[in-house]
């Protein structure tokens, strides 16, 4: 079995790709896909750390998280009506 | 062979993962981030958690990503394809992200924590998923309530957004 840091090292490579898809892009349906991503990159560190050490609440973490994931996603994008921008959501602006 | 199975599905999800930020057009986006979840669930399949990999194809793939394509297919996504997308252009943000990957990639080469060879020996008895089962509906019982009234908040919430405004 690959060591335990290779797949830590490829939650961190996937991690920063989504944060930099979170702060770089404008497009808001792209901003979402990269959470997405970065949220994958932690069930992955979860699933790890769970096997390594034998223990099963990792894999129980990644499924809570996959279940927030789902809310977050439906609430977004039925928001996310008229615009692609991220700039011009502003409805919580005072 | 294990680590080759690893190397192949780490070399494609980055890939496609790069693919999704980069892309210009939203589809594309979409698309690759499709082919990472299958990469990602492989890699699931590799660490011994099977239901981990299929519950991320049905949830992510099979519901998320019809989702997307949907929301991409009812807005007009000529116009996010014509503006110019240039990396560079935000240079805090770019100064953050090599820090943020520096730093977390020293600490996991340098601590000893993470250079575990080889897992803990698991039982093989074959009732994974039973502990599993027993874990989540025993011991996280709270948690898993707590997450079905989110979902469900969620779900009217979504409902309430997407009516339209009277009057």
């Amino acid at each position: 079995m690959a060591p335990l840091s290779w797949y830590i090292v490829l939650g961190v490579v996937l991690f920063v790709i989504g944060a930099g898809g979170v702060l770089l892009r404008r497009n808001i349906l792209v901003v979402l896909m990269s959470l997405e991503l970065l949220l994958n990159s932690v069930n992955i560190n979860f699933i790890a750390f769970g096997r390594y050490y034998g223990d099963f609440r990792g894999q129980i973490f990644a499924i809570f998280v996959i279940a927030i994931t789902a809310a977050e996603v439906a609430v977004a994008l039925v928001r996310n009506k008229s615009t692609l921008k991220v700039d011009d959501v502003t409805v919580m602006k005072g | 062979m294990d680590q080759g199975f690893f190397l192949l599905f780490a070399t494609v999800s980055v890939i496609t993962a790069l693919t999704v930020v980069l892309a210009r057009n939203p589809v594309h986006s979409a698309l690759a981030l499709m082919a990472c979840f299958l990469q990602i669930s492989a890699i699931f399949v590799l660490l011994e958690a099977p239901f981990l990999a299929v519950i991320q194809i049905f949830v992510y793939v099979g519901a998320i990503m019809v989702l997307f394509l949907f929301v991409i297919m009812m807005i007009d996504v000529r116009e996010a394809v014509l503006r110019r997308f240039m990396p560079g252009s935000n240079l805090p943000a770019m100064v953050l992200l090599v820090v943020l990957g520096v730093e977390m990639l020293v600490l996991v080469t340098r601590s000893a924590r993470f250079s575990v060879a080889e897992p803990v020996a698991r039982s093989v008895t074959g009732d994974d998923i039973r502990q599993l089962s027993t874990t989540l509906f025993a011991d996280y019982l709270l948690p898993f309530e707590a997450a079905s009234v989110i979902l469900l908040a969620a779900l009217v919430g979504a409902i309430v957004l997407a009516r339209k405004e009277p009057g």
